[in-house]
């Protein structure tokens, strides 16, 4: 393995993935809450709109969208917190790990976790909103995939310094955010011409936008991961 | 005992000079608003609402300047790994959030009478908004971190990725934008200024400019302070 640097990185970023996705479903704590947390958001949103005045479908891309972001946010806010308890950070660093196979690693098992939480709300949200999803669930799956990657992989570097600072559970979204817009309005504005079934043209621009941001913020953080977790 | 001493001698010397020069600024700041009100001619169709222009743009060029400046300090901090570097990019950070701070009370307040509206989610003004977001959490986070070299590598981490979301959030407001059509946006732009307005503008982008070293090398030399108070208190002396 010492002379393929690059497939002994993918293979540790799946041991560390594969770690944490073991460890997730053995307790299911965190995506139960998770899970309960986005449909709750989903039916607060129903009492926000006046169904007289205002048809579901014009408010549904932004309703799914507002309730992804959420939802991850609360998902991400775990990913360095179980590595806090007996210091099981520590002894990840300890080991013969590059730090960009940690990060991805890190990344790849956040995605399955938010990932795992935006499927199941897709159901719930077609049910309470009454949006058809069928015709146009292939792209939708699509520009979420698009979407999500973005935010997790800057999420995951900031859930690694949120963990380390006071009010951890405030820090994450605070910086967060301001770096969701881009993801969300490109991912809101797709999805919204895809429940209209508009052609492909017209969402160009934004996947365009939505892929370069996921290349830029992937590489970026796994670059930048080692100035967070060494001295 | 002697090097604390020095460098104490150092911070001191540097927030007397930060403060002089803020005083010189404000001096400036004052000669601006004689200049705006006195000099300059009354625009036509705008009127006396056009005067906060001098204020406006000058407020938000210091405050580009200085996210700018946060985010090159940031890139060099984790290259070199200067403590100077991460202490002038806090001080940056924080007088880039009270110009923003300036450009976003004066802005509306020019926006009320000429747009009809205090807020429109133009792509420049989304765009600086966000930036006023980013850069407060910027703070919070070094509020939050108790450890000075680890809060330097969190800020410096967070001031790279800030400067490279500046372009898409640009992009994607932009995009927003151009496939929804707004109004018309009515504002005055610099090329075609009489000369009065024009010199007046400049002298306040100056004076603003003066302003923001100034309050950056006051509040260098306070971080400069505390750093000393701080290793003063460890027994050990790091």
């Amino acid at each position: 393995m010492a002379g393929w640097p690059v497939l002994n990185t993918f293979r540790l970023t799946l041991v560390i993935a594969a770690k944490d996705v073991r460890a997730e479903l053995r307790s299911r704590t965190a995506l139960l809450s998770a899970l309960v947390f986005a449909a709750l958001v989903l039916v607060i949103f129903n009492f926000a709109r006046d169904p007289t005045l205002v048809a579901a479908t014009t408010l549904a891309p932004s309703v799914l969208w507002v309730t992804f972001a959420l939802a991850a946010m609360v998902a991400m806010n775990r990913a360095f917190t179980v590595e806090r308890e007996n210091s099981a950070l520590d002894g990840l660093l300890l080991a013969p790990v590059p730090r960009e196979a940690l990060f991805l690693g890190k990344l790849l098992a956040n995605l399955a976790f938010v990932g795992a939480v935006e499927l199941a709300t897709l159901p719930l949200f077609t049910l309470f909103f009454n949006v058809s999803l069928w015709p146009a669930l292939p792209g939708i799956l699509g520009v979420t995939l698009l979407a999500t990657i973005g935010f997790v992989a800057v999420g995951t570097i900031f859930s690694a310094m949120a963990v380390r600072t006071r009010f951890a559970e405030l820090m994450l979204p605070v910086l967060l955010l301001p770096f969701m817009v881009p993801p969300l309005i490109g991912a809101v504005q797709v999805t919204s011409r895809l429940l209209a079934e508009r052609p492909l043209s017209e969402m160009w621009g934004w996947l365009r936008l939505l892929a370069l941001y996921d290349v830029v913020f992937v590489t970026l953080c796994a670059l930048a991961f080692t100035a967070v977790v060494d001295e | 005992m002697t090097g604390i001493a020095a460098s104490s001698d150092i911070a001191g010397r540097t927030v007397r000079r930060g403060l002089r020069l803020s005083a010189l600024g404000f001096v400036g700041l004052a000669a601006v608003y004689v200049l705006a009100l006195r000099y300059t001619p009354i625009e036509a169709r705008q009127g006396l609402a056009q005067k906060i222009f001098y204020l406006h743009v000058p407020a938000a060029w210091s405050a580009l300047l200085a996210f700018s400046l946060v985010g090159l300090a940031s890139v060099l901090y984790l290259w070199l790994k200067d403590i100077r570097l991460d202490r002038f990019a806090a001080a940056s950070a924080e007088v880039g959030v009270a110009f923003s701070a300036i450009m976003l009370t004066t802005g509306p307040i020019w926006a009320k009478p000429i747009w009809g509206t205090w807020w429109t989610w133009d792509a420049r003004l989304t765009l600086t908004l966000f930036l006023f977001f980013l850069f407060i959490g910027y703070l919070a986070l070094r509020a939050a971190v108790q450890d000075p070299a680890e809060r330097a590598r969190f800020s410096a981490v967070v001031g790279i990725l800030g400067m490279l979301l500046v372009p898409f959030i640009h992009l994607s407001v932009y995009l927003f934008r151009t496939l929804h059509p707004q109004p018309i946006v009515l504002k005055p732009s610099a090329p075609s200024l009489p000369p009065e307005m024009l010199r007046t503008l400049l002298v306040s982008t100056i004076v603003f400019t003066v302003l923001y070293v100034g309050f950056v090398t006051t509040r260098y030399g306070l971080a400069l302070v505390a750093d000393l108070r701080e290793a003063e208190e460890l027994p050990d002396g790091h």
